[in-house]
């Protein structure tokens, strides 16, 4: 039988920097053309956004750099807290959080083991001061591992599945290549088997070669692992290629959603189809 | 309650003790305290100090031990400060006639009993301070019992080595929960805290810390499952276990002391353990004088 129930439920999730007014959330958004409120001056990062996320699925974020793309993750990560609205992960069948009032130690919990991130820059993902091995060997340390044999085997095991030699293990992440560096970090965060993976903007930077050997890696990992994964980026061949459904963000609001195959050949909004115009 | 006994006032000596009862009520959680001026320089062993003279009673009887040593200066001028700020109370150099133990570097050789009291100088109470320089961040890891990034260390140090290369403070887990730096001790006494029938104190007079392993309290050193923790094995080029070129124990912490033109010469680091197999219990230093080499 299918799994019925969505891995996460986003109902108006609102993050609002700054003291925040009655009139916040009324007098910015895409009508208004900015996120910064004229009244009291707090920037509203994100308001309002829901989506389902259901197993196995590849949602896209897509929209311009400061639309609220990565504040979504964050929350959802749980680097950040939210103003206002819920997010519910279902951890297990039946057995579930709201991430939007999570206690520390089972945010703590649920990042170092159902959780995996990949950030744009490696420098936030990865530990430069220790050797790849170890970067892996932190999450599955993190996760309860603790036998040397077993960790030097998984992440061995995780180096070769995405594509960085075995006898690279104990090098320092430094001296790989953009490319390597991104795929070790694919690698540590996919460490744990966690059931959602975040993806922003993993490509970007990256020659295009690079880029499609990493989003193959990508779509190959989603089928062996069926993680779900939210992507973010905001280039289209990335949503296009990975993402089955796609929301599209302006000013901290969701202002087209949908299946990404719709979006980009049939943008209903404004903003949508000059951001697909411009791209073709 | 000892009213106007030794050098602290009294507000110290209550604030450092209901210190030192949080701590060990809370096995290896460092409680802040405010560390007083003393007039010995930070970084010489003020935290345990004012430990020390905090719990000093006029009954008590005094041992200081500065690496293995009691005639070492910092021992001497310590036991000094303390002897003459503390009327009534006795010093000794003898580990089993000690009720009050302040160390740097060891804990003694000889098995401690129910009764006495080990005050420890601490430099850097944390763990967690050579993975994390922030230290709000280390807290919050205390907090959530995340030592990942230690047996992260640890895992490098196997990388590289082959080993756990970490010769001294030796993380180890305290009662199943936090994590302490027995900072100054060797790998070496680290197991002699595990089910100690003494109360261990550490003071850091600098970084204004006190903690504490409790009598009979479980004390593990990180250890991966499959590499267990080891101490210094004290091993000549044949395998054999090198003995104290005085006493001949084989079962201590040695110093090697290099010899000009010659091979290094090992001797049991505890010269009062070390005396007291020569027969000259209380003389640490008997030979030395006497019968050199």
């Amino acid at each position: 039988m299918m799994n019925t129930t969505p891995v996460l439920e986003v109902r108006n999730l609102t993050r609002i920097h700054g003291r925040g007014c009655d009139l916040c959330r009324t007098s910015t958004g895409d009508a208004a053309g900015t996120n910064t409120c004229p009244h009291c001056g707090s920037v509203v990062a994100i308001a309002d956004v829901s989506f389902d996320l259901w197993p196995g699925e590849i949602l896209g974020l897509m929209g311009e750099s400061g639309s609220g793309k990565s504040s979504v993750v964050r929350l959802l990560h749980l680097d950040d807290r939210p103003t206002a609205g819920t997010a519910r992960f279902q951890e297990a069948p039946g057995f579930s959080h709201d991430l939007a009032a999570i206690d520390e130690a089972v945010a703590r919990r649920l990042r170092d083991t159902r959780f995996g991130m990949v950030h744009q820059n490696p420098h936030l993902g990865l530990n430069f001061g220790v050797s790849a091995g170890g970067n892996i060997a932190e999450r599955l340390l993190c996760a309860g591992e603790r036998s040397y044999a077993a960790i030097r085997a998984l992440a061995g095991g995780l180096l070769v599945r995405t594509e960085i030699p075995r006898h690279r293990m104990d090098h320092q992440p430094g001296a790989f290549s953009g490319g390597m560096q991104q795929r070790l970090q694919i690698a540590r965060a996919i460490a744990p088997s966690p059931g959602l993976l975040f993806l922003d903007e993993v490509t970007t930077g990256l020659d295009l070669s690079v880029q499609a050997r990493i989003l193959d890696l990508i779509l190959e990992l989603q089928r062996e692992l069926g993680a779900a994964m939210i992507v973010v980026s905001h280039d289209l061949g990335v949503i296009r290629l990975l993402a089955q459904r796609t929301l599209v963000l302006r000013h901290g609001r969701v202002v087209e959603a949908g299946l990404t195959d719709q979006i980009l050949e049939d943008p209903q909004h404004p903003y949508t189809q000059q951001l697909v115009g411009a791209a073709l | 309650m000892n009213q106007g006994f030794g050098f602290l006032d009294d507000l110290a000596v209550r604030e450092i003790r209901r210190g030192l009862l949080k701590a060990l009520a809370i096995p290896g959680y460092q409680v802040p305290y405010a560390s007083r001026e003393m007039p010995v320089a930070r970084g010489f062993g003020t935290g345990g100090l004012q430990i020390s003279l905090a719990i000093a009673l006029p009954r008590d009887r005094l041992k200081v031990i500065d690496q293995g040593a009691d005639d070492s200066v910092n021992a001497v001028a310590l036991r000094r400060f303390i002897e003459a700020s503390c009327p009534g109370l006795e010093t000794t150099t003898r580990t089993v006639e000690a009720t009050l133990i302040q160390t740097r570097h060891r804990i003694p050789e000889q098995p401690l009993s129910p009764g006495q009291v080990m005050v420890y100088q601490v430099p850097y109470p944390d763990p967690l301070q050579i993975v994390e320089p922030s230290e709000s961040r280390r807290r919050r890891c205390h907090a959530h019992g995340d030592y990942a990034r230690l047996w992260v260390r640890l895992y490098e140090d196997m990388v590289r080595f082959n080993e756990v290369a970490i010769s001294n403070r030796y993380p180890a887990r305290v009662a199943g929960r936090y994590v302490i730096d027995p900072s100054p001790i060797p790998r070496f006494d680290v197991l002699k805290l595990h089910q100690s029938p003494v109360a261990h104190l550490f003071g850091a007079g600098r970084e204004k810390k006190l903690y504490a392993v409790p009598p009979y309290t479980d004390v593990e050193p990180l250890a991966f499952s499959d590499v267990p923790f080891a101490v210094e094995p004290f091993r000549d080029a044949t395998g054999a276990r090198r003995t104290c070129a005085r006493c001949g124990a084989a079962d201590t912490y040695l110093d090697e002391l290099p010899q000009v033109g010659a091979a290094s010469r090992w001797q049991c680091n505890d010269l009062d353990r070390c005396a007291e197999r020569l027969g000259y219990p209380g003389d640490s230093d008997h030979d030395e004088h006497h019968a050199g080499p």
